[in-house]
Order: structure tokens, then C-alpha cells, then sequence
């Protein structure tokens, strides 16, 4: 992160500055309720969503990520007994979201019987959901179709498309296909040239929400958190007022603003990871016993019209 | 949404198979996977079948040793101790395993000399290379 890059305060549901947020970013989380506020977004934990005054909120949407259904190690030995929690979670917040969008790694290994579990789970919510493959969901022989059969109707390529709601521009990216040696995450000549046409015909005053899996921005490349092409992704995005950019895959918060583009990754609903060089590798962190429900966590957002901020609220499982 | 049915991309350009040794899987649990690796080591390589074996290590993210030089004929199985999946790759696409879990393994069997660089398919800043030379006379 280079030092001109302008944070504004962000509160979480810790009412921690995100200013600090280097410090809190090693949370893992359950999903995040996104509020769109004059077009750019803030998020809210969902624990503060739920005591919050049910005010009805103009278009709320809800993050949830990284859910590695199947993923049965010590950090977490039931992935699916946490999602089931983020899930319950969602079903009781006081305004339904209008949808869910999930940002990859539903599954730990690709299998049947995991997207089954999950899709069965998140099913309950009862709300529509739109999803990118994080890298663990491209596992099958194939490379991919298995995920493309389940979630790929309507898309583009590996798995990429737009839709509009209420106004917004909402851009689903795949940037863990065909990874190459050496290299971050990958959206590839073809996604580029496809985003490039599809921003093409919106007016500046349009409000995106682009969301993949990896984070677009780079965050720590030696732990691959970034993606090659990222910058030339955000160079479209450039030209409108209000830009959101959602991410999974490092299973922390971290939120940055620059110009117009608000980033922001979510937790995960399965395990934490470390904080970028805290460890000697990524991967699953052990946390103390009973702790777990800190670290994991679900998004929402809310979309008011006007000049404040969408609003992006982060809500921890517990704690 | 809309648009077209997605597709996948097609795997890529066929490379000849007329060289290329076939890959042999062994995907076992940890007892399992540490008495095959044990048993290769201690093989004498004429007493065994397969050849000559060496092993690399997938711990914290990384390849050891990520630079390994071998005879041709040489059977090289990759361990994985981390708790979150690597996959095996070979650039050039010669050889690719299934995932490998906590404590799985996967063998190949390197039958021509040269140099081959693989990488980890979901953590891709994850590389490697095989230094394969000709079978001593
Ligand atoms: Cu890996």
C-alpha cells in the first residue's frame, strides 16, 4: 500500500477506524452488509445490522465469501457448521437484502458433495445469490465446468457478467483461471476486452460494484494477494463517480479508497488467515478455542442515494 | 444476467504425448502416504520396478528442494504438509495432479532428460524446477 493512498475513516462494527487498518485486518468474518450511499459503499458487521433501528434501508445487498465447504482442519474441523451460522445470521437481519452476492471459494476441493452442502445451506436464505469461483472451486478434472454447470448460466468465459439493480452496475470477475507460474491473480485479454465493452455504454454517473474472488488491488503480492491485470481492470473504472470493488480470498477486512473506488475484502465464513507477513505463509490460522466466531463474518451493504458513502458494514459471526 | 451459455476455454494446444511418461497417483492419508514415501527412499533403485525416486517437500507454501536434479528414469513424489491444498503443475503441462490435500502425494515419472518448471496451480507464486539429466552409462 503506498502512502498517498487516501483512507477515509471507515467504522466497523468494532468502531475501530479502519485508519488502523492494518492492525484489525486479521479477521476472518461471515459476511458483510452492503449499503450503497450516494453510490459508494460502507459496510456494516452483521452483529451491528441486527441490533441496528430497522430504518428501511433504500437497496441493500449482502457479501459473504470463502465459505471452503468440505474444509475440515484444525483452524475449523466443520466449515459448514460456521456457514450454517452465517447463514442463520442472515436470515434473521431486520431488512432483507435484495441479494447475496458470494465471492468465491464456496467450496474447499471442487466436489459434487460440496457444492451440494453449500448450495443447500445458502439456499435457506431464501434470497438470490450471484457468485465468482474463487480458486478452490476450479478444481475439478476439468478445470472449472463443474463449477460452470452449477453457477455459470448466463455468464461469459470462465464465469464472468453484468447486471443492473436499482440503478447499480454490478460486474461478477473471474481472476483465478488458468493461473500461470509465477504470477497473481488472472483476469486475462478476453475479461478485459468484455469489461471494456460492457462499462462502454453506462454514463460516469452510473454506480459499479465490480466483486471477484482475488483482490483486484495488491495487497501483498508475495502471498499472492493481488491480481497481474488488476490495474488495467481499474483503468475502466477510472471515469465514474462511484466505484466499489469487493473481494474475497484473504479471509480479513481490509478497505482502502482511492479517488472514487472504495476496495474492500471480506471475511470468510470458514477460517482466518494470518495478516499479510505475519506468518510464514498463508493459510489457515488457528485461533484460540471459542475465539473462531470473532474472525469469521458476513457483509452487507447499503445503497442510499445521495452524497454520503455506501455504507459497508462487517459483521462478525460473535464477539 | 444474460448472454450466451458460458463455456469454458478449451484445454489448451495438444502437446504430443509420444514422450511423455504417464503420471502415477498416489493419493493416500498421512500413515499411508509416509511409509510409501519411507519404503521409496529406502528402495535400492535396482531392486525397484519404478527406478531411482526422489521427494519434494510442500510445506508453508513452498517447494523443497525447488531446484532438484534427477537421473532420467527418476520417480519424484510431491508431499503436501501444509492444512490447505496445493496442486502440482508442470508448465508446459507434461504432468498436472489432482489437488492435493493435507498430507496427499503425487509421482511422476521423468523418462527424458531436460529441464522441467512446474508451479502451484492455485498458488501460483509457488514454483519449481526438475533438472532432468541423461541415465548414467
Ligand atoms: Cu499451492
Amino acid at each position: 500500500m503506498s502512502t498517498s493512498d487516501q483512507t477515509r475513516p471507515l467504522l466497523d462494527d468494532d468502531g475501530i477506524d479502519r485508519r488502523g487498518f492494518l492492525k484489525c485486518m486479521n479477521w476472518a468474518g461471515t459476511g458483510i452488509l452492503w449499503t450503497l450511499a450516494g453510490g459508494l459503499p460502507q459496510g456494516i458487521g452483521l452483529d451491528r445490522a441486527l441490533a441496528a433501528d430497522a430504518t428501511p434501508l433504500p437497496f441493500t445487498f449482502l457479501q459473504i465469501s470463502d465459505s471452503h465447504v468440505g474444509f475440515d482442519k484444525p483452524a475449523n474441523p466443520n466449515a459448514l457448521a460456521t456457514l450454517q451460522e452465517a447463514i442463520d445470521r442472515i436470515k434473521a437481519l431486520p431488512v432483507k437484502p435484495a441479494f447475496m452476492i458470494h465471492t468465491g471459494d464456496i467450496s474447499h476441493l471442487s466436489k459434487a458433495s460440496e457444492f451440494d452442502n453449500a448450495d443447500k445451506l445458502i439456499g435457506e436464505s431464501g434470497m438470490q445469490v450471484f457468485y465468482v469461483p474463487g480458486e478452490h472451486d476450479l478444481l475439478d478434472e476439468q478445470q472449472g465446468k463443474a463449477y460452470l454447470d452449477r453457477y455459470g448460466k448466463g455468464s461469459k468465459g470462465a464465469g464472468w457478467y453484468s447486471f443492473d439493480r436499482d440503478g447499480v452496475h454490478f460486474v461478477g470477475l473471474v481472476n483465478v483461471a488458468g493461473l500461470t507460474a509465477g504470477g497473481l491473480g488472472k483476469l486475462g485479454p478476453e475479461q478485459l476486452a468484455w469489461l471494456k465493452s460492457d462499462l462502454a455504454g453506462l454514463s460516469a454517473s452510473t454506480p459499479v460494484v465490480v466483486f471477484a474472488h482475488i483482490p483486484l488491488w495488491s495487497i501483498y503480492p508475495e502471498w499472492g494477494w493481488g491480481t497481474d491485470d488488476g490495474a488495467e481492470a481499474l483503468s475502466n473504472l477510472k471515469r465514474f463517480g462511484s466505484v466499489t470493488v469487493l473481494n474475497g480470498h484473504i479471509h480479513q477486512v481490509m478497505q482502502k479508497v482511492e479517488g472514487n473506488v472504495t476496495f474492500h475484502t471480506a471475511r470468510s465464513t470458514a477460517f482466518p488467515q494470518p495478516a499479510p507477513g505475519t506468518a510464514p505463509a498463508p493459510g489457515p490460522m488457528k485461533v484460540p478455542a471459542g475465539d473462531l466466531g470473532k474472525y469469521l463474518g458476513v457483509a452487507t451493504v447499503d445503497f442510499v442515494r445521495g452524497s454520503q458513502p455506501l455504507a459497508i458494514v462487517d459483521r462478525p459471526l460473535a464477539g | 444476467m444474460s448472454g450466451p451459455a458460458s463455456q469454458l476455454p478449451g484445454p489448451p494446444g495438444g502437446h504430443s504425448p509420444a514422450n511423455r511418461p504417464s503420471p502415477t497417483q498416489h493419493r493416500a492419508h498421512l500413515v499411508a502416504a509416509g511409509l510409501l514415501a519411507l519404503s521409496w527412499l529406502a528402495a535400492a533403485p535396482e531392486a525397484s520396478a519404478a527406478g531411482p525416486t526422489a521427494t519434494v517437500q510442500i510445506e508453508n507454501f513452498t517447494f523443497t528442494p525447488a531446484q532438484l536434479s534427477i537421473e532420467a528414469g527418476t520417480t519424484v513424489t510431491w508431499i503436501n504438509h501444509d492444512d490447505i491444498p496445493h496442486l502440482v503443475a508442470a508448465s508446459d503441462k507434461a504432468f498436472r495432479s489432482p489437488p492435493l490435500d493435507t498430507d496427499e502425494s503425487f509421482s511422476f515419472t521423468f523418462s527424458t532428460p531436460g529441464t522441467f518448471d512446474y508451479f502451484c496451480a492455485l498458488h501460483p507464486r509457488m514454483t519449481g524446477t526438475i533438472q532432468v539429466t541423461a541415465k548414467a552409462k
